[in-house]
């Protein structure tokens, strides 16, 4: 870039011409417009810069100003990148120049160039911003300007954090402060944040006495200035002390920027101080009532709702204003900021915010989309288990309405709102399975990934909502227009896994498995199609095995195989031993050519499978091909048991290995998965003598924050289904015995087994803290199954919620992380306390203080008398009374506490101690229930 | 506190920006580049707020000109509103009838102006003739001064000697 500073060359140096031919800012602002190409790096810039480069060297300070003035344009108008040393360096040597006209140049100059990264620059300046910030006699007119200058300077950021320069000008503001000046008071403001340990002394004292002051415009500036110091990262508790002069200004003041300033003040120190809030809850409603701004009436609604939460006439009152605000139809801005107010209320009104909800499901469908966005925010903020069907199902279609980006945002959040907590306000999941088919199906659906999730998560943990999942997979599957579609990619591949695990639930296997084998087929991304294909090896097994079940029956019965009929009944009975199925099919003489267990349809499932799938044996994704080439196999096998039918054969010989076969492949399938737990492997206790995290130690940082993020994957754990019991002896050996066998040799990497491995519900087992002894509480904590959860309204729900499987820990880091509470000790508050207290900086108990000074301070509210008298009184009174109760020297103890002697611990005891603090969280959380 | 304000036209060209919280050179051309998009594809009758980076943008616009200002969440958004009505008026009476040109050309006497108005991102001066009383007193001061200084004979003679 030319704008890279040239070496000091002679060649470079300023010439006569160049001061005589100076081309003035006017001229470079011209040919920059009569430049046609895109401003940043034209050739005009950078001629404008070299020759800006040459002139600022002049020894003239004429002809400096004007390079100078040019580079601030330049620079700050972002035409070209300009290095923050080359404007700031001349700048500061033009500061000592006697002219108005340059110093004004110099100090613009420096204000927009300085910012931290240039502070090396800063001491340079130092002298000469004294200078001109101390009174001189001469050309007192213009020495005003000049000063303002400097002060403005100082309350420029850059100089603002520069803790030197607040050392060093700390003294020189105090004069400029008694005189009320607002530019002294904001500068004053800056330097205190910068260093409050240099400044705090000096100035706080003046700053405080500016808010008493009979100038308006120094006690506006003076609240503008205490609001800025007591913003969210500082602590307000040293502010109390302010109150009295605060309050003063709230009764008296007339001006509405300083009313705003000071109410947001009170806003932050009222929660400290309960007696604060019922002393100011009167001015404040009655500023509300009164005043015509909306500014400041909306400032007075956002203190009463987030300060004087308590105070129930005011929050009725600050309501009515909301809703007034709500009801603005021809002014956006208002109708955004009643939502913003309404979304302040906190759960006791929360009846209130149900009563917006006509307005505020109105607001969903406005042109601006912040105040949509508002409105879904406030929508969600108001779901609970009685109206989560009403609003999902409203949000769901105003989705369809809405354009791309909002209607995901609105599946998003409603997909976040249902799955919280492991769907803890879901009470109808065969209603939720059919909203996430319903979303996945949604015009603009870009959700794929989390509804594809809830869907496979739901399955695991619901199992009365089985039946209908399969039913809404079966829908998903069989509309082709989906396929094309590839943010619903994890959508079908859920919906074919689903498929293929609860395959006893689907009515038509056929139609399953045409759909999952159509042509389209071929849009899905590899991974996806591996599914797809495992799901119909899942579904052919399932054929087959009850085909063969059958072959047997009719085999043993008299009159083997022409008696379909009684292979019905046979298979009917057998199916309704099957959960839930039973009573959907409907079997008669009817349905005897559409049975999808009959020799035809298998037959057809097998021919389909074989001229769809062959292809795939020879696919490069080595996933895909694989199971292709397992499919393809097991579809051999059927045909030689077809063949053996078409012969009729009965040889019970020959059938039976092939029939053990199908039966072991069925068993195979039948093991349940089950979710598990985030963290379970963290409770897995490390056997002794296993070191892990010797040499790892650096690492502790990247791994414990991938620890923390929960992580969105789902587990499996194979887990022996009840009806397994059925099977023959040798199948489950089959089965699982190459998994026995490896949980022989690599015990030390499974989960401990109890004994109550065959029980429906062990899942727990796989984060079993405690120690066999307790073992039935241990499962009673860990293992939540969320009962039916409304009390009162059993009665209109038709049916009971069903059991969701909930594991320990899903909401333990939540939990954990919603404790952890790190206390802020700030160098500010404690600079500040320390002038209250007559000290130096003294970290002392903020309680102990605000308590203390609270209790005159609320007796001088009334009496106007002066604050810093006031403080100086406590001064003395706090004296002695102090001593060392140090909020940090507590929390140290506490600390010491809760550390029970670390290095003595094993890792058991503090997993216990965990899981104890678990459960008691727990039961807390049943009796709020 | 206000961060930044920022003017820039309906093409998306930078008329002025001042900062109050240190943003490092490169982040600043970051952010303009962000804010001016997201304002630019805002339609007419919407609200003036933006939520963008936890921050809040509060802008309006006035003619060709866009008037941005970046506060906190918890600031009172109405209230940003009334101080950029506040500066606009009062750039209205300086220039006579301000249009984009006059900001344009006169970049640093808005800077002064805006001086006046805002330090450190708070408002100061509430009073309109206040303001403008302190701007010309300082431009007349100046002009006085630069009649006196910036002669041709003086600096053909500075510069020989």
């Amino acid at each position: 870039m030319a704008s890279a500073p040239p070496a000091p060359s002679p060649a470079a140096a300023p010439s006569l011409a160049d001061t005589l031919f100076q081309r003035s800012l006017d001229d470079i602002v011209k040919s920059l417009r009569a430049d046609p190409s895109a401003a940043g790096d034209s050739a005009t810039v950078a001629r404008a810069l070299s020759e800006i480069h040459r002139e600022i060297r002049a020894p003239d300070a004429a002809t400096k100003a004007v390079a100078l003035q040019k580079l601030t344009y330049i620079s700050s108008l972002h035409f070209a990148p300009v290095a923050s040393h080359q404007l700031a360096f001349p700048a500061i040597e033009l500061l000592a120049s006697p002219h108005l006209s340059h110093k004004r140049l110099a100090y613009l100059a420096a204000s927009v160039s300085l910012h931290p990264a240039s502070l090396s620059l800063l001491p340079l300046a130092t002298h000469q911003l004294h200078k001109d910030l101390s009174p001189s006699a001469s050309a007192a007119a213009s020495h005003r300007h000049v000063s303002a200058l400097a002060l403005q300077l100082l309350a420029s950021p850059a100089a603002a954090a520069a803790p030197d320069l607040a050392v060093h000008l700390a003294n020189n503001l105090v004069p400029h402060l008694s005189r009320g000046s607002p530019r002294a008071i904001a500068a004053a403001a800056r330097v205190i944040a910068a260093s409050p340990s240099a400044a705090v002394p000096i100035l706080f004292k003046p700053l405080a006495a500016c808010l008493a002051s009979p100038d308006p415009r120094a006690s506006t500036a003076a609240a503008a200035a205490f609001c800025d110091l007591s913003a969210s990262p500082a602590d307000a508790a040293p502010f109390l002390p302010l109150a009295p002069d605060l309050y003063n200004l709230l009764t008296t003041s007339r001006s509405n920027w300083a009313l705003i300033k000071v109410l947001k003040v009170f806003a932050r120190l009222a929660p400290l101080e309960s007696r604060l809030a019922a002393r100011i809850v009167d001015p404040v409603c009655q500023l509300l009532t009164q005043s015509a701004a909306m500014s400041l009436t909306f400032e007075c609604i956002r203190t009463v709702l987030t300060a004087l939460p308590a105070h129930d006439a005011a929050v009725r009152l600050a309501i009515g204003k909301a809703k007034e605000f709500l009801a603005a139809d021809d002014d956006p801005n208002l109708r955004y900021l009643g939502l913003l107010a309404v979304g302040m209320l906190g759960p006791a009104y929360a009846s209130t915010v149900n009563d917006c909800r006509g307005v505020i499901a109105q607001s969903l469908g406005d042109a601006d989309s912040n105040i949509c966005r508002e409105a879904l925010h406030l929508m969600m903020g108001m779901v609970d288990d009685n109206n989560v069907m009403d609003i999902a199902g409203m949000l769901v279609s105003h989705a369809a309405k809405s354009d791309p980006e909002f209607a995901n945002d609105i599946l998003g959040a409603v997909l976040a709102a249902c799955g919280r907590n492991v769907y803890e306000l879901v009470a109808d999941f065969d209603w939720y399975a059919s909203l996430l088919a319903d979303m996945a199906r949604s015009l603009h659906c870009a959700q794929g990934d989390e509804i594809g999730r809830q869907l496979v998560d739901v399955g695991l943990r619901v199992h009365d909502v089985r039946p209908e999942l399969v039913r809404s997979a079966r829908t998903l599957l069989i509309d082709p227009a989906l396929l094309g579609n590839h943010f619903l990619d994890p959508v079908l591949s859920a919906a074919s896994w689903i498929s293929g695990e609860y395959v006893d639930f689907i009515k038509d296997p056929v139609e399953v498995v045409e759909a999952l084998l159509q042509p389209r087929t071929s849009l899905l991304p590899m991974s996806v199609r591996a599914v797809y294909i495992l799901a119909v090896f899942k579904v052919i097994t399932f054929c087959f095995s009850v085909y063969v079940e059958r072959l047997d029956d009719s085999s043993k019965a008299v009159n083997a195989l022409s008696d379909w009929l009684a292979v019905d009944q046979t298979v009917s009975a057998e199916r309704k031993v099957a959960p839930g199925s039973g009573d959907e099919q409907v079997i008669g003489p009817s349905t005897v050519e559409k049975d999808p267990f009959s020799h035809e349809s298998i037959l057809y499932i097998v021919n389909l499978i074989q001229t769809t799938v062959s292809p795939l044996v020879e696919c490069n994704e080595v996933e895909v091909q694989e199971r292709a080439h397992n499919l393809i196999g097991f579809v051999h096998l059927v045909r030689e048991i077809q063949e053996l039918k078409e012969r009729k054969v009965a040889d019970d010989e020959k059938h039976s290995p092939v029939k053990e076969l199908v039966k072991t492949m069925r068993t195979v399938f039948c093991q349940e998965l089950g979710p598990v737990s985030d963290n379970a492997q963290q409770n897995v206790a490390p056997p002794d003598g296993l070191v892990l995290n010797e040499n790892l130690v650096e690492f502790a940082d990247i791994l414990s924050e991938d620890d923390t993020t929960p992580s969105t994957l789902i587990f499996f754990c194979p887990h022996s289904r009840h009806s397994a019991e059925t099977r023959d002896e040798p199948a489950v050996s089959m089965g699982s015995s190459s998994l026995s066998e490896h949980r022989k040799r690599h015990g030390l990497f499974y989960l401990p087994t109890g004994k109550a491995e065959d029980e429906p519900n062990d899942y727990p087992h796989a984060n079993d803290p405690l120690p066999p002894a307790s073992n039935e509480t241990a499962i009673d904590d860990k293992l939540k199954t969320v009962e039916p959860v409304f009390p009162g309204k059993k009665s209109k729900s038709t049916k009971s919620r069903p059991k969701v499987v909930k594991l320990d820990g899903e909401d333990f880091l939540s939990s954990m992380m919603a404790n952890v509470n790190i206390p802020k000790e700030d160098p500010l508050s404690g600079a500040v306390r320390g002038v209250f207290l007559g000290r130096d900086a003294n970290p002392s108990s903020s309680q102990n203080v605000s308590g203390i000074m609270s209790e005159g301070m609320l007796n001088k509210m009334g009496t106007n008398e002066s604050s810093c008298q006031w403080i100086e009184n406590i001064d003395t009174d706090l004296g002695g009374h102090l001593t060392s109760s140090s909020r940090t020297s507590k929390h140290r103890n506490r600390d010491n506490e809760k550390g029970t002697d670390p290095p003595e611990s094993n890792g058991k005891e503090s997993r216990k101690h965990k899981s104890s603090s678990r459960s008691g969280h727990r039961q807390g959380k049943h009796k709020h229930r | 506190m206000i961060h930044f304000a920022l003017l820039i036209s309906r093409q998306g060209k930078v008329r002025l920006t001042k900062w109050y919280t240190p943003y490092p050179q490169k982040q600043r051309s970051k952010v303009i580049k962000e804010v001016s998009t997201l304002i630019l594809a805002r339609g007419p009758k919407l609200c003036n707020f933006v939520d963008w980076q936890g921050c809040r943008v509060v802008y309006k616009r006035y003619a060709s000109l866009y008037f941005c200002m970046c506060i906190d969440p918890a600031d009172n958004e109405l209230e940003t509103l009334q101080i950029i009505h506040h500066f606009v008026e009062i750039l209205d009476r300086y220039f006579g009838n301000v249009c984009e040109l006059d900001l344009i050309f006169n970049f640093h006497k808005a800077y002064f102006i805006l001086d006046e108005i805002l330090i450190a991102g708070e408002l100061q001066e509430s009073n309109k003739k206040a303001v403008l009383r302190l701007v010309t007193a300082q431009d007349s001061l100046v002009e006085a001064a630069k009649e006196e200084a910036s002669s041709l004979s003086k600096i053909i003679a500075q510069a020989t000697k």
